[in-house]
């Protein structure tokens, strides 16, 4: 078989792969419900397997929408990533954190991961963004940047991540602190995770901010997006496993 | 039955002689029809295009069938014959299959790749389908061209790239807009490559074109060309920030656009990309402008080096195409072979006696009390059946044998008993693709 032919070939049955994936993996996540009797995002096992199915998610509604099947090669290492990660902490079904039971803990965590999972997307956008453009001042024009999309979709694919991305994370912020007064009584009490996801928010609501008012787009909004998907890991990983505070649940 | 191709090409004649021996599209009946009512000649087509003129036929008869084809292009256009055969090429068997393949797939194009031939060979099939002058022969012949060249053009990158430099500059801009169809591109200055690049602008669908010169009536003259707008020098930098794209070819002795200018163009314009390309010699634009954000200045030389990298590509690509073509022709000749008429009948006759001999084999071993000379007799009834039902399509093969027919009986006589020749049935030479 031809090469060509046979890596486009080859790409569809990874894309037909990666969607039954998601498939196999949105069941696991019911059953996982349906047997522990809440939603699935309490522990560090739980949260990961769900960000990378969220992640996955995100990427195939957006390669549906712009036909960038290339953006996968970005964003299933980082969804392989967390799984892998997230097999490292036990999976034992565990009784649910008192303090936990609540109707909000489904509203705040899934909201707040389908958000980390558009900063995930845009990301993968950021990255190809900024090989592209390189590309393009050095003119190196070679087979990669033939392969990879222009800039104007990678920025708008950014640009639309963030569009989805910024109210969820508002609204899982907002959603925790209202949670945050019924269960210990107080709207907000600088808990490294609320710090944290507010100084995500901010990263953010900056990059937001300046792409609509002074027009900061392309290279810059890249590395800003990218500066912020750290933070973000950071919000969501570093606050869980190296400090303690009212969010640590391993 | 033989294909054989009689033609001229950019590579063997001048455009002088071409034009000569080019047949009106208009009017292709009429030359049909002489063609195939050439002595031996079966089916015939005449693909005319301004690189080529050719005659593709069937014959048994390859020698006759060759010079009846070079007389009558000569006759047709009144030109002497010794002076055309000059520049004719004749080729039969698998060179000839292997040349319209080839033909087909852009390979023997003057610009290896282009993608009109195609169509023009489509067309003059056309032409041959519509007044009835291709049979079955070269109707499955032109259409597993046509399936060799789009499998040429999906499996290899022989047409992907620019090979101007014009349309190299098209295809940069859309790996930093993706969509020109909101893009405005501003010419400063004139000149032959900064037009067409205009041009080629134009026809990717730009939204619209402005024009500026240090003499405004000859902006304005250019503007009225394009249906653009013109603008005045002095008055560059206030209207440059409503321009995505810039094509600069002045004769100016410096850059007249230089790094620090961009800083109120590109906050007007909010950092929107802008996409240079500078044509002039000496340079029209300061090199640093290609380290201001979101802006990408491309001189010819960078555009050229595009072109030469895409070119060297296509030549790799003709390479894997040729294999291709390669491989389809033998395909193609098996089943053009098959349709002789003796192979056919040979098969046909075993067909039959295959299906006789088991079933005389099956009734055999449940007769148990069968008479002594049963066997015998049973051998005799079946094989007169068998032949009295064989007589008839023998005959008539063997019959067409002599007139042009054959080929289509042959053809049904194989799919309908799905008879193997030589190996192959026929569902594996490819079915007609419409």
């Amino acid at each position: 078989m031809n090469a060509s032919l046979f890596y486009s070939t080859f790409a569809a049955y990874l894309a037909a792969t990666v969607c039954y994936l998601f498939v196999i993996h949105i069941l696991f996540t019911l059953n996982r419900y349906l047997e522990s009797g809440h939603t699935p995002i309490t522990n560090l096992h739980e949260s990961l397997s769900f960000f990378s199915m969220a992640v996955v998610g995100v990427f195939i509604f957006i390669e549906r929408r712009f036909k960038m099947l290339v953006l996968g090669s970005f964003v299933t290492p980082v969804a392989l990533l967390l799984m892998a990660v997230s097999a490292l902490f036990p999976a034992a079904i565990v009784p649910l954190n008192p303090a936990l039971k609540s109707k909000w803990l489904v509203l705040h965590t899934v909201v707040a991961f389908l958000g980390y999972a558009c900063f995930a997307v845009a990301f993968g956008a950021a990255i190809i963004y900024l090989m592209q453009e390189r590309f393009l001042k050095r003119k190196k024009l070679g087979g990669l940047f033939q392969k990879l999309p222009s800039l104007n979709t990678l920025d708008d694919i950014n640009y639309r991540c963030l569009t989805f991305g910024f109210p969820l994370l508002t609204v899982a912020i907002i959603s925790g602190a209202i949670w945050a007064e019924t269960a210990w009584g107080t709207y907000w009490s600088w808990d490294p995770k609320e710090t944290w996801s507010l100084i995500t928010w901010f990263v953010y609501a900056a990059l937001l901010h300046g792409r609509l008012t002074t027009g900061w787009r392309g290279k810059k909004a890249a590395i800003l997006s990218i500066i912020g998907f750290f933070v973000m890991l950071f919000t969501f990983l570093g606050v869980n496993l190296l400090m303690t505070g009212l969010h640590t649940y391993k | 039955m033989n294909i054989v191709v009689v033609g001229l090409s950019h590579k063997t004649a001048a455009v002088e002689i071409r034009e000569k021996i080019a047949f009106s599209p208009t009017q292709m009946e009429k030359p049909l029809d002489m063609l195939v009512a050439l002595d031996g000649i079966t089916e015939g087509v005449i693909v005319s295009t301004c690189n080529r003129v050719e005659v593709y036929v069937t014959t048994r008869d390859i020698a006759g069938g060759i010079a009846r084809v070079k007389r009558f292009l000569a006759d047709y256009h009144d030109f002497p014959l010794d002076t055309l055969d000059h520049h004719l090429y004749s080729l039969h068997g698998e060179d000839a299959i292997r040349h319209v393949f080839r033909v087909a797939s852009s390979l023997d194009s003057m610009v290896v790749g282009e993608p009109q031939i195609l169509g023009q060979i489509k067309t003059s099939y056309g032409y041959a389908a519509e007044y009835r002058s291709s049979g079955i022969i070269l109707n499955r012949f032109l259409h597993k061209a046509f399936s060799v060249a789009k499998r040429v053009r999906t499996e290899t990158k022989i047409a992907s790239s620019a090979v101007s430099v014009a349309f190299a500059a098209v295809e940069l801009a859309r790996k930093i807009f993706s969509d020109l169809g909101d893009k405005t591109v501003m010419l400063i200055g004139a000149g032959e490559m900064c037009e067409l690049a205009a041009k080629h602008f134009l026809n990717n669908g730009v939204r619209g074109l402005m024009v500026t010169n240090r003499t405004f009536e000859r902006a304005e003259k250019l503007a009225e060309e394009f249906d653009g707008k013109a603008v005045r020098f002095d008055e560059l930098f206030e209207q440059l920030h409503k321009a995505d794209i810039i094509l600069s070819s002045t004769g100016a002795p410096h850059t007249i656009i230089g790094a620090r200018d961009l800083d109120e163009v590109m906050r007007r314009r909010r950092q929107k990309p802008m996409f240079f390309i500078d044509i002039a010699i000496p340079r029209d634009i300061d090199p640093a402008v290609n380290d201001v954000e979101n802006v990408y200045l491309y001189t010819v030389d960078d555009l050229q080096e595009v072109v030469s990298a895409n070119l060297q590509q296509r030549n790799e690509e003709a390479k894997k195409a040729e294999e291709i073509v390669n491989q389809e022709i033998g395909q193609f000749f098996k089943w053009l072979s098959s349709l002789e008429v003796t192979p056919t009948i040979v098969a046909l006759r075993s067909k039959f006696d295959e299906v006789r001999r088991a079933e005389l084999e099956k009734t055999l071993a449940n007769w148990k009390d069968i008479p002594p000379d049963g066997q015998k007799k049973l051998e005799a009834l079946t094989n007169a059946i068998m032949n009295k039902l064989l007589h008839p399509p023998t005959a008539l093969l063997k019959k067409a044998g002599q007139g042009g027919r054959t080929d289509l009986y042959v053809d049904a006589l194989r799919t309908i008993f799905e008879l193997e020749i030589g190996g192959v049935p026929n569902e594996e030479l490819g079915e007609l693709e419409e």
